[in-house]
């Protein structure tokens, strides 16, 4: 075996989730799982996990990386503020999912006491305040620094407001954590929000993995570096676009459907293929959205509400009632693995559903208006309809991989032409579920760790002779 | 400079691509001194807006060129002060009716629904950045 290897870790919400690669052949040599303990010591599942590894590798090797990622504990827990619903509210959002964040509350223009009550219960970990182009309104986004001054909150802020009300927001926040950023949106229409997520992900490191217990962990690993979203979004920007040296796959779409949300990201420019006039905010080429309602098992009714129960009962082939039933199964066991053909056949129908859902949201639509100089195209969002690659990820799309009705989910459909979604792409699995872990090496070695992406993240015909 | 440390919105209201006559007058704003935060064609009313309400506007400025403006800019000056910018000045200008209409009245409409200026087609820029600087002056003189 070669010395070089590296531990990537994933303190999940359901799991502690191990992957062991080999740097030189850019190879998954092992992997292991534990429970996870972060609510009560998160030793306990890491060691576990470790236990699980060592029987299935024999002898632990030594690592020249230990990475991690941490969704547990309920994830990077943000709540952003803004001004205007469509323009600063909206990039604040951008910057704190794009920072691997997981939103749990959005305010839009001036704070009330009402408010700051919700955001005081929410106790988020980090508060993202932004609101007024550099130059434009300071009332509001100084208001709502005065609001939160005033609360018990004591979570980091990230300010990304107007820059010219910068100064008299330090003078208010005294006493708080504050750091400051660039403006989430310094002019109308153009989104930065670069230095916001470093600020987020620096604050995640210095201050929320000791929050969340994780760090009690700490002889088992060197760092934990971003919230696992945000190491998916890095191991699928390195996919694409390569390293500098090795070209990547180009543009994609990746999907990783959990058991509570389903995360959609786009790595591509999403310009008009075909000259239609672009309106709203200008799309980030790294774009990366969550569907609270869309998951496999803590919201598994949602996803039949927000499809009816009809449609899915059709493609599970079971009655309404049944559907029903299995839904009030799932509610008992949140973690219940498919194993009865008619289970696997709801969780197919489940994620088949998820995933279309989830894409459509993600994808921009086309709309027609007619002007006096005849018919004209507006596009909002992006415009994925000639992306060639999509990957699936997460544990659903990875064990009841059925790469036609996969592929039917995200591509566009003839009954929904002003939809933007990938008209003829080709299924990718991330077989090894180590696309977070790809998303680790990438900082650290870029090129073992798209050589590991290439053997890791394949066509899907490839992984179905595997199986064979 | 008259315009220094002021910002104005401009745009083409509705389902108008007509956007030649709005760039001109865009450069010409800048060319006063005034930030310009311009919207291009087809900009639904709440577009002006929410620009103005993010970039503390102190004026808006709506171009129509294709006979709808009137249809487009109903309730212009409402949805401003629902925004809570009561105050903010707003100019509207170009082809803003279909058919021969006396300007006279044309304008009396325009100015009834709240606009603080409307122009007829083939204004100057040099006219419209003379009335910018009188507005913004008497109103500072008033406030």
């Amino acid at each position: 075996m070669s010395s070089r290897a590296a531990l990537l870790i994933d303190f999940g919400s359901t799991y502690t989730k191990l992957r062991a690669v080999d740097l030189d052949d850019a190879r998954l040599i092992g992997t292991g799982q534990g429970p996870s303990t972060v609510l009560t010591d998160v030793r306990i599942g890491m060691h576990a996990a470790l236990s699980d590894l060592e029987a299935n590798l024999g002898k632990l090797p030594r690592f020249r990386y230990r990475l991690a990622t941490s969704s547990a504990a309920g994830g990077l827990r943000m709540v952003t503020i803004g001004l205007v619903r469509e323009l600063t509210v909206e990039a604040a959002r951008q910057a704190a999912l794009g920072a691997g964040a997981k939103l749990v509350g959005t305010f839009v223009n001036k704070l009330t006491r009402g408010d700051v009550g919700a955001i005081e219960t929410l106790a988020p970990d980090i508060v993202l305040l932004a609101g007024g182009t550099d130059g434009g309104n300071t009332e509001v986004v100084l208001h709502n620094a005065k609001m939160l001054a005033q609360s018990t909150l004591d979570a980091p802020i990230v300010y990304a407001g107007n820059r010219v009300a910068a100064d008299d927001a330090r003078e208010i926040l005294t006493g708080q954590s504050v750091t400051f950023t660039s403006n989430v949106m310094p002019e109308i229409g153009i989104l930065a929000t670069d230095s916001a997520r470093e600020a987020i992900r620096n604050i995640f490191i210095a201050r929320i993995v000791h929050a969340k217990g994780i760090d009690l962990a700490q002889e088992t690993f060197d760092d934990v570096m971003m919230p696992t979203p945000a190491a998916v979004m890095e191991g699928a920007r390195l996919l694409a676009d390569g390293d500098g040296r090795v070209a990547g796959l180009g543009e994609l779409l990746v999907v990783d459907p959990g058991g509570a949300t389903t995360d959609v990201h786009s790595i591509a420019s999403g310009d008009s293929k075909t000259g239609a006039i672009q309106k709203g905010l200008p799309e980030p080429r790294i774009k990366r959205t969550v569907e609270g309602d869309l998951g496999m098992r803590h919201s598994a009714a949602s996803v039949v509400e927000a499809a009816g129960i009809e449609p899915i009962a059709g493609q599970a082939q079971m009655t309404p009632s049944d559907v029903t039933a299995m839904l009030e199964r799932i509610a008992k066991n949140i973690e219940m693995i498919p194993h009865t053909p008619s289970e696997r056949a709801f969780d197919r129908a489940l994620l088949g559903t998820a995933i279309e859902i989830a894409v459509r949201r993600h994808a921009g639509t086309i709309e027609t208006v007619y002007t006096t100089l005849g018919p004209a195209t507006v596009q909002h969002g992006k415009d994925l309809s000639g992306i060639e690659i999509v990957v699936a990820t997460g544990g659903a799309p990875i064990h009841l991989g059925d790469r036609d009705a996969l592929l039917d989910a995200m591509r566009a459909a003839p009954s929904d032409p002003h939809s933007l979604r990938p008209r003829a792409p080709r299924l990718y699995v991330d077989r090894d579920y180590i696309l977070f872990g790809i998303g680790l090496l990438a900082g650290v070695e870029p090129q073992a760790a798209l050589a590991l992406a290439r053997n890791s993240v394949t066509p899907a015909e490839r992984v179905e002779e595997v199986a064979k | 400079m008259p315009g220094v440390g002021r910002t104005l919105v401009t745009g083409v209201i509705g389902s108008d691509t007509h956007i030649v006559g709005n760039r001109i007058l865009s450069m010409a704003l800048e060319e006063a001194g005034y930030k310009v935060v311009a919207l291009g064609a087809l900009t639904p009313p709440a577009e002006f807006i929410a620009a103005a309400v993010e970039t503390s506007a102190d004026a808006i400025l709506v171009s129509s060129l294709y006979g709808q403006g009137e249809l487009d800019c109903r309730g212009f000056r409402e949805l401003c002060i629902e925004a809570g910018l009561d105050d903010i000045l707003i100019y509207v200008g170009g082809n803003l009716v279909v058919g021969k209409q006396p300007w006279e009245e044309v304008e009396k409409r325009f100015l009834a629904m709240g606009f603080d200026r409307a122009f007829p087609p083939g204004t100057r820029t040099d006219d419209v950045v003379a009335m910018l600087a009188e507005d913004f002056a008497s109103r500072e003189k008033v406030g």
